[in-house]
């Protein structure tokens, strides 16, 4: 029953793709609705008028994309349902699809861990799919057909939710290949811009070269295994180099994925350019898919982890998360910012991943439980913080034309609803209480907190350093998101276009939100919810749970023992209201001290125009003097000197300039020496056609020699 | 019962911040030469403003005018969290240490909303150092806070501060760091000299007050109000995790009274440690700032490597 | 163990013992020459106190003599003489510009945790519970050198050089309750001269060359380019 609940999330998200490229064929349906109606014209009167209604050319459009979409949605609904009951009723349903190889049909395998990736799948897309009639609207169907992307849309979320289920090796690379392959030409969707395309291309080559490290990992497993299913790849024997080797390369292949620095620089490419809400399925799931592929293949398949990987992936996680918000800092395209975010946050993540692991290989499984945990709620929160930063990124880009935070400003009184709804994706992410992303960072300090436990005086020494440098990740994201949502919505309009914009008058785009927004809300406040069913996924995956698993209530978060540590973020809402609400009251008795406005104060000199405000270069300048060594810094200033003597300055120009470091360190190198390798190679080409005949010769007498 | 004790505790603490910060401007004139004003002056400051009428800018939005309420409120959840006069109180449980520090975070994301929401430069320039000095403050307190939990194991503040009353004194080389390590963050994170001046009336130089320029009236009683109490916390965590004695560890009359003498001597003490500081030092540069706060980091590293090396052997 | 089930005077030495480590460490990040030699000469009265207890908690007479010593020779007379040098060819107000302060300094902390992880074996090993503080007694060593190796001022390498030896002279302390009377006056005698001799080489250095910037010391070199 379960399975079927699976099964009909992917065929929904399948049908939803295909009903998309019903859009060109209005003229076709409507001839087939003719004949249909011609055959039982009396029971079929009823439908006349809605079949009418729905088939005239100004509807049509209107018509097919809210079905597309009714059927995303309840792709995601679907899925949300399985992975609930999944995680409740704990077992491990397999299955076998006959598709794929005669020897080798398709493994089904729905566990916890699969559950609850569904469940995130499975609630972004709802989102998604509340948010995407009104959204794909605005897309000039000659140049940006709808087809192609309610095709993609279909293709991508159907693959993802494959990967999910498969339980051999071939379906995992298969659903792989279609989720990364129909991402692809998502982010090509606009593709009369050359930029755009070199930015899908690149997601192309990074996504495949994955693609190709994580099969030579399977095949790693694979060789010491006497097939390729899962269960088959559990029980081989590795040695520890193999296992090593391994575990390198599902490294590789799944963090490029995910976004790990060094090989993260597809992200600030890619997500920028593919449409809002792919944007966000891709930042929100794709990313955390990465990252069930890693855990399946180190905790699930090779079984045994060995400190040194979770110390790799710790060293990993740390410069992931402190360069992909000091780059963050750095960027004016609002959606840019949000990619490298991404990075930060896949950072965090593997980062608590990494501890986990080295309390698991140190022999305290309980701990290790405590570290999965939060790995994993910080991937469920950061799904639902990062759709909602992208769905209202696309909302401001939507309204306002306009990407670049440094020509937006005062959107809060034009655009009060959207204003609130990013408001509180910028609190989750900036992990403030009562709010879902703190939780998940005190979930990590927890765990790193427990590092006296160990043995090892060099990780002892090192953990705490790890956690100094997340609490500095955590306050510079803070400042980040002041500096993203002071510049958008706060202050006074810096261009014309936000100046005239006003809110969206999109219901669904706003509901979309608004659903996410209130999970973000709801989690914060009760995370107990979340926990109980991570709970199941570590119990089942890890063999043990947290280690005080029986005070898990809806009110007290005490993930170790209550003399440890606890939280109790109702009492912490109430304590906030309450607090609150006697000061406001208290301090409004008197009724002569009734607010007044007045002009802005301009120290008397008058004048104060929008350009005076501080912009996004102006905000992070000290982080750019202090971290400077980060980044490859261009800044010129040019003047324009006037008057006696050229002391009077007429007009300052300002051009800054913040590259990432691993194009010029690391892939132009890789680029050169793929080019220069490829040029030695081409010599054998040599166009000569007794050339080519020489080498027929030469191979057969190899050949003779061999044979005999 | 102990509800009612815990409020009551956070109400003194809230109470009682403002003559904190009265003595401490009248330890300052004193070593300056000047005459000193009463030590209640600050609370006539706050009713003074609270009866004035609030004069908000036209361009302001709803941020602007919930920002002090949401300021004030998250200072005093954080003052609950500290132990004031009695260790076993409930509310410490609710919220640990790290849940204080992300208190501070609340309000300080707002008053930094706040300083842009006017659109004038000296509010995004308040905004952009204070998030620049508080970035930097969050390893090194976060250091100094591990050392003291891995010496306590426990990030509840009552136990861990009742951990260090039972052990009787120990001269922990840990602590010696940590408590270093914790002044000059506070001293960053309250804003004083040598990081910033409070008193001053140059824009230019000004960090914390830059963003509140263009408060008036009761918003701006409320945020002064939570700049007092954040200093008193700051004091009295210093004062009652390094120093305990003297809290009260049962709910009896007489130890909650003398809990009270012990931490009003010790504010007192520690207030006028801050003035000397203030009057010997000249305020730093901005980027100098980020010299100061990485010392800190170091002290509280070096304070964790001495808890493993010195103190906790394999 | 736990530092809480110690004695006073080992909690005491210990506390020291992390101290020294802090003025070494604040002698990695000095800049101006005057200070460097006054955080020395805290580093040395530091020492001194650390023999005093050591002594009187060990009751082990020959320590207050090799504590008077070392007040002496390290608190006073080789900074003093230092001091003058530095004063008499005007060299106190030349800053040492660190250009990378953070690098060395995270480079003297993974040197501390590794001083720690080699000495474990030795650490965990024996009985003697003050022998924790060899590992920051070593550390003291290694800083010793990276102070020499980022500094580019003669007086710096002439502090560091001294502090290497403090360093040997605190693990004698906490390992071996002090060295014998015999070695340490005769190694308290070779830093003596050893002072002297480079406050005479100090002066032919910088007639020669008009500074005592070491980095050009190359100057001296005869071999065309």
């Amino acid at each position: 029953m379960i399975l079927v609940l699976a099964y009909c999330a992917v065929l929904l998200s399948f049908a939803s793709g295909v009903l998309a490229l019903l859009m060109h064929q209005r003229h076709n349906l409507l001839a087939l609705s003719r004949y249909w109606l011609k055959k039982s014209p009396e029971s079929n009167e009823k439908y006349q008028s809605v079949i009418d209604n729905s088939l005239e050319e100004k509807q049509f459009p209107i018509f097919l994309r809210q079905a597309v979409f009714v059927l995303l949605g309840f792709s995601g609904i679907f899925a949300v349902l399985a992975g609930m009951s999944v995680l409740t009723s704990k077992e491990i349903i397999t299955d076998q699809i006959s598709l794929g190889l005669p020897w080798l049909p398709w493994h089904v395998r729905f566990d916890s861990l699969s559950g609850f990736f569904f469940l995130i799948i499975g609630i972004a897309v709802s989102a998604v799919s509340l948010y995407g009639p009104g959204y794909v609207k605005s897309y000039d169907e000659n140049h940006h057909p709808f087809a192609a992307l309610g095709l993609f849309t279909g293709l991508f979320v159907s693959g993802m939710l494959l990967v999910l289920l498969a339980d051999d090796a071939f379906f995992f690379m298969i659903a792989w290949e279609l989720m990364s392959v129909a991402s692809y030409f998502l982010v090509a969707f606009q593709h009369e811009n050359p930029a755009n395309r070199r930015a899908a291309f690149i997601y192309l080559l990074m996504a495949e070269v994955g693609a190709l490290a994580i099969i030579l990992g399977f095949g790693v497993l694979a060789s010491f295994a006497t097939g390729f299913t899962f269960d088959e790849l559990r029980a081989a024997e590795l040695s520890s180099t193999w296992a090593s080797i391994a575990f390198v390369l599902a490294l590789t292949g799944f963090g490029m994925k995910a976004g790990i620095v060094p090989v993260h620089v597809w992200l600030p490419e890619a997500h920028p350019v593919a449409p809002s809400h792919i944007s966000a399925l891709m930042s929100g799931v794709m990313l955390k898919v990465a990252i069930y592929g890693l855990i399946r293949f180190c905790f699930d398949l090779i079984g045994e982890v060995h400190w040194q990987w979770g110390l790799v992936l710790l060293v990993l996680g740390t410069f992931s998360a402190l360069g992909g918000i000091l780059y963050a800092m750095m960027q004016p395209n609002l959606k840019r910012l949000l990619a490298y975010s991404s990075v930060e946050n896949v950072g965090i993540i593997f980062m608590v991943l990494g501890l986990s692991m080295i309390f698991m290989a140190n022999g305290h499984p309980q701990l290790a439980a405590l570290g999965f945990l939060a790995a994993l709620l910080h991937a469920f929160n950061h799904a639902l913080f990062k759709n909602l930063l992208f769905l209202g990124a696309g909302i401001i880009h939507h309204q306002t034309h306009e990407l670049n935070i440094d020509m937006m400003g005062g959107l809060i009184k034009r655009m009060p609803q959207t204003s609130m709804l990013f408001l509180v994706g910028c609190m989750s992410i900036s992990s403030l209480p009562l709010f879902n992303g703190f939780v998940s960072e005190w979930l990590a300090f927890q765990t790193a907190l427990q590092v006296d436990v160990l043995d090892n005086g060099v990780l002892r020494s090192l953990i705490p350093v790890a956690a100094a440098a997340l609490a500095l990740t955590a306050a510079l994201a803070a400042a980040c998101f002041v500096k993203v949502f002071g510049l958008i919505f706060l202050g006074q309009p810096r261009s014309h276009h936000s100046d005239k914009a006003h809110e969206i008058q999109d219901k669904g785009m706003l509901a979309g939100s608004m659903l996410l927004a209130g999970l973000c809300f709801l989690f914060g406040i009760f995370p107990g919810l979340i926990i109980t069913l991570i709970n199941g996924v570590a119990g089942q995956l890890l063999g043990e749970t947290l280690p005080n698993d029986a005070a898990l209530g809806w009110l007290w978060l005490a993930p170790v023992s209550a003399k440890q540590a606890s939280y109790a973020p109702p009492l912490v809402l109430i304590g906030a209201l309450i607090a609150a609400g006697v000061s406001f009251w208290y301090l409004r008795r008197n009724p002569s001290t009734v607010m007044r406005r007045a002009e802005t104060w301009d120290c008397g000199f008058g004048g104060l125009t929008s350009k005076m405000q501080y912009s996004s270069s102006a905000f992070t300048m000290p982080f750019r003097r202090i971290f400077a060594k980060v980044w490859m810094i261009d800044e010129q200033i040019d003047k324009d000197m006037q008057g006696a003597m050229n002391q009077d300055v007429a007009a300052v120009r300002y051009h800054l300039q913040v590259q990432d470091h691993s194009w010029p360190r690391l892939y132009q190198p890789i680029e050169r020496g793929v080019n220069n390798t490829a040029k030695v190679v081409g010599r054998i080409q040599t166009g000569n056609i007794r050339t080519y005949l020489g080498y027929s010769f030469a191979t057969l007498i190899l050949m003779l020699w061999v044979i005999s | 019962m102990n509800w009612l004790l815990a409020v009551l505790q956070t109400m003194l603490f809230v109470a009682l911040a403002p003559l904190l910060a009265g003595w401490l401007k009248c330890c300052k004139c004193r070593l300056q030469n000047r005459k000193a004003p009463s030590i209640f002056q600050p609370y006539r400051d706050l009713l003074k403003l609270t009866n004035k009428q609030p004069v908000v800018a036209k361009q302001a939005s709803w941020i602007f005018l919930i920002a002090p309420y949401i300021i004030f409120s998250a200072t005093v959840l954080a003052a609950t969290v500290v132990p004031l006069i009695a260790v076993d109180l409930p509310t410490s449980a609710s919220a640990d240490v790290i849940v204080m520090v992300g208190f501070f975070a609340f309000a300080r994301f707002f008053l930094a909303l706040a300083g842009l929401d006017i659109g004038t430069a000296f509010g995004g320039m308040g905004s952009s150092r204070e998030m620049t000095i508080s970035s930097l403050a969050e390893p090194a307190m976060l250091m100094a806070i591990f050392t003291l939990t891995m010496a306590a194991s426990t990030t509840n503040l009552s136990f861990a501060i009742g951990h260090v009353l039972n052990e009787g004194f120990v001269l922990r080389p840990s602590f010696v760091f940590a408590l270093a390590a914790l002044i000059l963050v506070a001293i960053a994170e309250t804003g004083r000299i040598p990081v910033d001046n409070p008193a001053t009336h140059l824009e230019l130089t000004m960090i914390h007050e830059a963003m509140i320029l263009e408060y008036s009236g009761r918003h701006l009683a409320l945020i002064e109000w939570a700049s007092q109490v954040k200093l008193m916390l700051y004091g009295v965590l210093i004062a009652n995790i390094f120093f305990p004695w003297g809290i009260a560890e049962t709910l009896g009359a007489q130890a909650l009274g003398y809990g009270l003498l012990a931490i009003m001597g010790k504010l007192a003490l520690l207030a006028i440690f801050l003035a000397i500081v203030e009057t010997l030092f000249a305020k730093m540069r901005l980027f100098r700032v980020q010299e100061y706060l990485s010392f800190a980091y170091l002290l509280g590293l070096l304070g964790m490597l001495s808890h493993i090396i010195l103190e906790a052997s394999r | 163990m736990n530092i809480a089930e110690l004695d006073f005077y080992t909690q005491a030495i210990l506390s020291l013992a992390a101290l020294v480590g802090l003025t070494s460490f604040l002698m990695l990040g000095q800049g101006r020459l005057l200070r460097l030699i006054f955080v020395f000469a805290m580093q040395g009265f530091l020492l001194t106190l650390t023999t005093v207890l050591a002594a009187y908690s060990l009751n082990n007479h020959h320590l207050y003599i090799s504590a008077v010593l070392t007040l002496v020779l390290k608190v006073i007379f080789i900074p003093w003489m230092l001091r003058r040098q530095v004063l008499h060819m005007n060299m106190h107000r030349d800053i040492e510009a660190l250009n990378n302060k953070t690098t060395v300094m995270l480079g003297g902390a993974s040197l501390m945790v590794f001083s720690y992880y080699v000495l474990q074996p030795i650490v965990q090993s024996s009985p003697v519970v003050m022998l924790n503080a060899l590992a920051v007694s070593l550390s003291v060593v290694l800083l010793g050198m990276l102070l020499m190796i980022s500094h580019r001022q003669a007086v710096a390498h002439v502090v560091g050089f001294m502090s290497i030896e403090n360093g040997l002279f605190f693990a004698a302390i906490v390992a071996t309750n002090g060295m014998p009377m015999v070695v340490e006056l005769g190694v308290a005698f070779d830093v003596l001269v050893a002072a002297v001799l480079f406050g005479i080489f100090f002066l032919h250095i910088r007639t020669s060359i008009d500074s005592l910037d070491v980095d050009l010391l190359n100057k001296l070199n005869e071999v065309d380019k």
